[in-house]
């Protein structure tokens, strides 16, 4: 279980700060997927940083079954928003999926060869490992770096708006990806986006984060099945209501849920 | 062959034509420009050349020549090794920063070759002072470039190994060195010409072998053909070392180049 409690982040420059989040708070059950919208710049990154232990929260806490979450821990596997600087270019793709396996006890060369290797088949890249990522298009750089989060084998997967530079179907692929993969590997996944769509087509649940100084706007369960296909799911009703619900509380036309809800 | 290759090649042939074409223009003017020439201190190319054969045997290899390369690649191999240990370590943190960077200033605002007279009362007149000469020069650009690299390492880059437990020194190996390699090896090229110039120079303080003792020795008893032969030793030398810096280079960067040419043509290369 992954309880973010009364999260609050500032960035203290020079004579600047600036407050990235406000106050965040909630909790994601073992195994639960949810996705994260709001706009850009609302602090969505630096909520990830923070869950992941790379930042210090300004106040409030993040605990990871149960304990306080103070710095990186394994376990946890983040796919960055910005892939490109992510992927090292003078490490192969192989050896890119290999680096977090190296320090790992117990693992075997052969085994962590294995391990690349089905990761990097997972994402239809079986052919890739010996190619450098600067060789790949942006996309297979992005599946590269997928694939390295999960030969990690993590308990919880933290994506960061990790299809925001790839083409529509290249992207709807992956995002089928993300489904099929939560489902078979039962990891808890946090998965960051601004598009509203991919949102509720990926989510079990979305919260919607407001502007800067960043608050959770909503939270909504998403009644979709949990079999999803990019044809008939976005046909749906349900989808429909859905996307318009996220997208009228994005631009507050809805009233306040708590006012409403009385 | 696919376009690129075509072009690779192109490219190759030009670089090769552009490496080749000037100095071999240079050598055939010297070559007929000096070829009357009567002047003692200024003798035809061509006896320079044949005279050449004659002074650099294999023994003169062997006792001047060697000598000076190894206590060269000694004094590099120092200067490399330190230069990057000082500059991992300057450029990880800024309390070492801090505290280096004034003493750093004066140090290397001191000409390398003021230096020999005082290391000379240190070290004596042996292989060790010409090997500190060379350290002491080659250090310094190496030290920079490496605290330069180190410190712009890209921050994704490093959140990512953060992220995924890489620290210490496979975090090292793995993120800081290569990423600052290019930097690096910048600093380890400067150093290369540095190091050659005072190999020379060193020699010619206070030695018994060398090419630069040599060539003093030439010159101080009038065998001027001879002294220009030392000269050109020291040209040969210095393409030799140069073009094996090259082919090291290829190799330890070689991803570097490669990224940079896919940057060039474009973005992400091929889908
Ligand atoms: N290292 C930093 N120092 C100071 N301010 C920062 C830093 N990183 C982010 N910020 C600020 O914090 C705010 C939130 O940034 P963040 O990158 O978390 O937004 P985001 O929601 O991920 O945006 P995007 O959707 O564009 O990726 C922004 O105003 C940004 O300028
Ligand atoms: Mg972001």
């Amino acid at each position: 279980m992954l309880e973010i409690r009364h999260l609050r982040k500032v960035y203290e420059g020079t004579g600047r700060s600036v407050e990235a989040i406000r106050d965040i708070d909630f909790t994601l059950a073992q195994g639960e997927l949810v996705c994260l919208v709001g706009p850009s710049g609302c602090g969505k990154t630096t909520l990830l940083k923070c869950v992941a232990g790379l930042l210090r929260p300004s106040a409030g806490s993040v605990l990871l079954d149960g304990s306080p979450v103070t710095g990186p821990r394994p376990g946890l596997a983040i796919v960055f928003q910005e892939y490109g600087r992510s992927l090292y270019p003078w490490l192969r793709v192989g050896d890119n999926v290999e680096l977090p396996l190296r320090h790992r006890k117990g693992l075997s060369r052969t085994e962590r060869r294995t391990r690349a290797a089905e990761a990097l088949a997972t994402v239809g890249l079986a052919e890739a490992g010996r190619a450098y990522p600067w060789e790949l298009s942006g996309g297979m750089q992005q599946r590269v770096a997928i694939a390295r989060a999960l030969a990690y084998r993590p308990e919880v997967l933290l994506m960061d708006e990790p299809f925001a530079a790839v083409d529509a179907q290249t992207r709807a692929d992956l995002e089928d990806l993300v489904r099929r993969l939560w489902t078979e590997r039962g990891m808890t996944v946090l998965f960051v986006t601004h598009d509203i769509d991919e949102a509720v087509y990926l989510g079990e649940r979305v919260l919607v984060l407001s502007r800067s100084p960043t608050v959770v706007l909503e939270q909504i369960e998403v009644g979709l099945p949990v079999r999803r296909d990019q044809l008939t799911t976005r046909a749906d009703p349900e989808f429909t209501r859905l996307r318009t619900r996220v997208l009228e509380r994005i631009r507050g036309t809805v009233p306040d849920a708590a006012a409403r809800d009385q | 062959m696919s376009g690129a290759g075509v072009r690779a090649a192109l490219r190759m042939g030009g670089a090769l034509l552009l490496v080749v074409g000037l100095p071999a223009v240079l050598v055939t003017v010297w070559w007929f420009a000096s070829a009357g020439s009567t002047s003692f201190y200024e003798p035809p190319l061509h006896r320079i050349v044949s005279t050449f054969g004659r002074v650099w045997t294999p023994e003169r290899l062997r006792t001047d020549v060697l000598p000076s390369v190894l206590r060269l690649l000694g004094g590099y191999a120092l200067a490399g090794a330190a230069g990057v240990g000082c500059g991992v370590l300057l450029g990880s943190y800024r309390t070492a920063r801090a505290v280096a960077e004034p003493v750093l200033e004066l140090f290397r605002a001191v000409p390398p070759p003021v230096l020999v007279p005082v290391i000379m009362l240190f070290a004596g007149i042996g292989d060790t002072m010409k090997v500190v000469v060379i350290a002491f020069g080659c250090f310094w650009p190496v030290l920079l470039n490496t605290v330069e690299g180190v410190r712009a390492v890209d921050q994704v880059a490093d959140e990512t190994a953060r992220c995924y437990g890489v620290r210490g020194g496979r975090r090292l190996l793995r993120l800081v060195l290569p990423s600052a390699g290019p930097q690096i090896m910048a600093g380890l090229r400067q150093a290369l010409s540095i190091g050659i110039i005072l190999m020379v120079i060193s020699e010619m303080f206070a030695a018994s072998s060398g090419i630069g003792f040599t060539v003093v020795e030439f010159q101080r008893s009038f065998a001027i053909p001879e002294m220009w032969t030392g000269i050109l030793v020291l040209g040969l030398l210095g393409v030799v070392l140069s073009l094996l810096f090259r082919l090291v280079e290829q190799r330890v960067l070689g991803w570097y180049h490669g990224l940079r040419g896919a940057r060039r043509e474009g973005g992400g290369g091929h889908a």
